[in-house]
C-alpha cells in the first residue's frame, strides 16, 4: 500500500517527476552510448587490421611500425631491401607475403604502394575483406585505387587523372606521370579509407627521373618508355606477412628480428594494437568521466526537485503522521520515491539506448565506419544501472532527513 | 483503576512550546468517559490544537499526566506512541485531511497500515471501508475516485470514515465542521454521532462555534480547564 501511494504521489506532480526521470533517463543513455561508442571504437581499433600475422619493416619500435604501415602516420625510419623481402618470402614458414612501400602523397592523402594480393590479404573487422564500390581494382601500372573518403574528400570518380607528390606536403610532383583512379574501395572504418593504392611498380615508375629525392633537371622519361622498364623496387616500406600455421609465428618473428643481413623488426598487429590503445585510451576515460558528471548532475536535478516538493508536501506528511506513521516512514517514503524515479529513469534510459543505437547504427557505420552492436546489456551495463539506483536512494537521503526533522517537528499539525 | 474508568485523562499537565514565541498551556483536568461525546469550546487561540497535539502524543507534557485508554502516553517511547496514536485514536482535522493523490479507499485503510490490532478487527478492510462510505450517505462507487477530486463535504466525511475504520476508542476531531456550510454540518454530525453510538466509540470534538452544543452529551469551555500563558517567561 504504502508503495502504491509512493506511485499516487508521483503520479500527482507527473510533470516535475517526468522531467527529473528524462534527466537521469538521457544522463544513462549518454553514459551507456559512450560505454557502447567506446567498446565499439575499441573493437573497430582492434579490428583494423586481422588476419595479418606479422608485419615486418626496418627496426624500430612495434608502434611505430604499426602506425606508419597501418595508420599511414609518421614515416619508416628505414627501409627493408627487397633481398630481405624476397629471404622473408621464400622462407617455409610464410604462408604470403604483400609489401609496402610508402612515401608519396596525393593532396593530404599518403600513397601506397602494393600488390594485388593486399586486397585479398587486407582484413579487417574479424576478417571482413575489402570491397570495391566503384570501378576495379587497378591493373594498369597507372591506375590507383582510392579509399572511399579520398573519393568523398576530392570527388573523385572512376576515370579521373590524379597526379601524386613526392613526399608528404610537398609542392614536387610527379606531373610526368599522371594516374588515373580505376576504383572506389567501400567504407571500412579503417585507414584504407585514406589512403591511394596503387601497385608496386607505379611507386618505381613515378621515381625513374628522381635520384635523391629530387627530380634530375632536364630528364624526362616518355611514359612509353617506362612501361619498358624493369620496375622491381630495390626496397620496400614494409611487409604484411600470414603464415601457415599460427604455431609458427613466435618462430618466424623472431627469426626475423635475428635476421643476420639487416636489422629488421616483425611485430605481431594485436599485441601493437593493444599498446597502441594504452596510449589512445587516456581519451575513453576522460570520456567515462564526462558522462559520470552528467548522471551525478541528473541526481542533483532530483535532489532539488525532491527538496523543493518537500514544502508542498507538509501537509501530506503531517496526515502520514496523524494516522501514526513514524518519522522514519516519512524516510522511507522519499527514498522510496527517489528509488522509483532512479530506477524508472534508467529503465527508460536503457529503453533510449537501444532505440538511438537501433536508428544511429547504420549511420555510424557509413559515416565513422564504427560498428556497435546492438546486445544484450551486459553485466557492466547493469551494475551501471543499478549503480543509479543506489545513487539515487544516496542522494535522495539529504531531502528525506530534511523531511524526517520536518515532520518531526510538525507532528501533526502544519501552520502553513 | 480510576483511570480505566475514562478513555482519556489529564491531570495537571503543562507544556511550553520550545522557542523564543514561548506559548504554555496548562490542563488542571480533563476526563472523557468511554462512548461518551464532549465538545470542547475554546476561541482561536486558546491551546487547543496543542491540547490535541498532547493527547495524540506527538509533543510531550513537561509535567502532569495524559492518560488514554488507560495508558500513560508520557511512559511510552516516540514509536510506540505513533503507534499508540494509530491504534487509539481516529482523527479528523478542519480540512485537508485526505491524501489527494490517493483513492478514497486507500485513505480510509491508511491508519489500519499503522495499526495492526486495529487492523484485526477490520477482517474484510474493502467491504469495511465501503460500508462505511455507505453508512456516511457516500455513494458505493467513490471508494476508487481520487480524494482529491471530492467536495470538501465528501472529503469530511472521508475522512470520519478513516476515523472509524476499526474502531478505535476514541475519536478526536478538530473542527470538522468548519469547512462546511450549515447543511452540511448538521447532515455531518448526525452521521458522525450515528456511527460512533454504534460503535461505542467517545467522541472528543474541539470548536469555537458553540451552536453544535447540543448534538452532545458534555459541553466543556476551554477557559474552565485550562490556563494559556504568552510572552516573556
Amino acid at each position: 500500500m504504502i508503495v502504491r501511494l509512493a506511485f499516487a504521489s508521483l503520479l500527482a506532480r507527473a510533470l516535475t517527476v517526468a522531467m527529473t526521470i528524462l534527466a537521469i533517463a538521457l544522463s544513462v543513455t549518454l553514459f551507456l552510448g559512450v560505454e557502447k561508442v567506446r567498446t565499439g571504437a575499441k573493437a573497430s581499433f582492434a579490428d583494423t587490421i586481422s588476419g595479418t600475422d606479422l608485419i615486418v619493416g626496418a627496426r624500430s619500435g612495434s608502434v611505430q611500425l604499426l602506425l606508419y604501415s597501418v595508420f599511414r602516420i609518421g614515416n619508416a625510419t628505414n627501409n627493408l631491401t627487397w633481398e630481405s623481402y624476397q629471404d622473408i618470402a621464400e622462407r617455409p614458414e610464410v604462408d604470403w607475403i604483400v609489401p609496402i612501400s610508402l612515401g608519396d602523397s596525393h593532396r593530404q592523402f599518403r600513397v601506397m604502394g602494393t600488390t594485388a594480393a593486399f586486397f585479398d590479404r587486407y582484413k579487417y573487422r574479424s576478417g571482413q575483406s575489402l570491397n570495391i564500390q566503384d570501378g576495379a581494382v587497378m591493373e594498369d601500372l597507372f591506375d590507383a585505387t582510392i579509399g572511399a573518403d579520398v573519393a568523398q574528400t576530392l570527388g573523385y570518380a572512376v576515370g579521373d587523372p590524379i597526379v601524386v607528390a613526392h613526399g608528404l606536403a610537398s609542392f614536387a610532383e610527379h606531373k610526368d606521370q599522371p594516374f588515373r583512379v580505376s576504383g572506389i574501395l567501400a567504407k571500412t572504418g579503417t585507414p584504407v579509407d585514406r589512403t591511394v593504392i596503387v601497385s608496386l611498380e607505379a611507386i618505381e615508375a613515378i621515381h625513374v627521373d628522381w635520384q635523391s629525392g629530387a627530380q634530375i633537371p632536364g630528364q624526362s622519361t616518355p611514359v612509353d618508355e617506362i612501361r619498358q622498364m624493369d620496375l622491381q623496387p630495390q626496397a620496400v616500406t614494409a611487409a604484411l606477412v600470414g603464415v601457415k600455421s599460427r604455431l609458427q609465428i613466435f618462430g618466424l618473428q623472431r627469426a626475423i628480428n635475428e635476421y643476420p643481413q639487416e636489422p629488421l623488426l616483425a611485430i605481431l598487429p594485436g599485441v601493437a594494437l593493444q599498446e597502441l590503445w594504452q596510449i589512445v585510451g587516456i581519451a575513453e576515460t576522460a570520456l567515462i568521466a564526462v558522462s559520470a558528471m552528467v548522471i551525478v548532475t541528473a541526481m542533483i536535478g532530483m535532489m532539488a526537485t525532491i527538496f523543493s516538493s518537500l514544502n508542498e508536501r507538509r501537509r501530506e506528511m503531517a496526515i502520514f503522521r496523524a494516522m501514526g506513521a513514524r518519522p522514519r516512514v516519512i524516510l522511507s517514503l522519499l527514498v522510496l520515491e527517489a528509488a522509483l524515479m532512479a530506477a524508472l529513469g534508467a529503465l527508460l534510459g536503457l529503453v533510449l539506448l537501444y532505440l538511438g543505437l537501433w536508428v544511429a547504427q547504420p549511420l555510424i557505420d557509413s559515416a565513422f565506419g564504427l560498428w556497435i552492436p546492438i546486445e544484450m546489456p551486459n553485466m557492466r551495463e547493469l551494475w551501471v544501472l543499478l549503480g543509479v539506483v543506489c545513487a539515487g536512494v544516496i542522494v535522495s537521503m539529504v531531502p528525506a532527513i530534511r523531511a524526517y526533522r520536518l515532520s518531526l517537528a510538525d507532528g501533526m499539525m502544519v501552520k502553513v | 483503576m480510576e483511570k480505566r474508568d475514562h478513555i482519556l485523562e489529564m491531570n495537571d499537565v503543562f507544556y511550553r512550546w520550545p522557542g523564543r514565541a514561548s506559548f504554555a498551556l496548562a490542563v488542571s483536568d480533563l476526563r472523557v468517559a468511554p462512548a461518551e461525546t464532549v465538545l470542547l469550546l475554546g476561541e482561536s487561540g486558546s491551546g487547543k490544537s496543542t491540547l490535541l497535539s498532547l493527547i495524540c502524543g506527538t509533543i510531550l507534557a513537561q509535567s502532569g499526566s495524559v492518560h488514554v485508554a488507560g495508558a500513560d502516553i508520557g511512559a511510552l517511547s516516540a514509536g510506540k506512541r505513533d503507534r499508540f496514536r494509530a491504534e487509539h485514536i481516529g482523527l479528523i482535522f478542519q480540512q485537508f485531511n485526505l491524501l489527494p493523490f490517493a483513492s478514497v479507499r486507500d485513505n480510509i485503510l491508511l491508519p489500519l497500515r499503522f495499526a495492526p490490532d486495529r487492523a484485526g478487527r477490520v477482517p474484510m478492510p474493502e467491504a469495511e471501508a465501503t460500508r462505511l462510505c455507505r453508512d456516511l450517505g457516500l455513494p458505493d462507487e467513490i471508494a476508487q475516485t481520487k480524494a482529491g477530486t471530492l467536495s470538501v463535504g465528501q472529503q469530511q466525511r472521508v475522512a470520519a470514515a478513516r476515523a472509524l475504520i476499526g474502531t478505535p476508542p476514541l475519536i478526536v476531531a478538530d473542527e470538522p465542521t468548519s469547512s462546511l456550510d450549515a447543511a452540511t454540518q448538521a447532515t455531518f454530525l448526525d452521521l458522525l454521532f450515528a456511527q460512533s453510538r454504534v460503535h461505542d466509540t467517545a467522541l472528543l470534538m474541539v470548536s469555537h462555534d458553540a451552536r453544535l452544543a447540543d448534538h452532545f452529551d458534555r459541553v466543556i469551555h476551554m477557559a474552565d480547564i485550562a490556563q494559556t500563558t504568552r510572552g516573556a517567561e
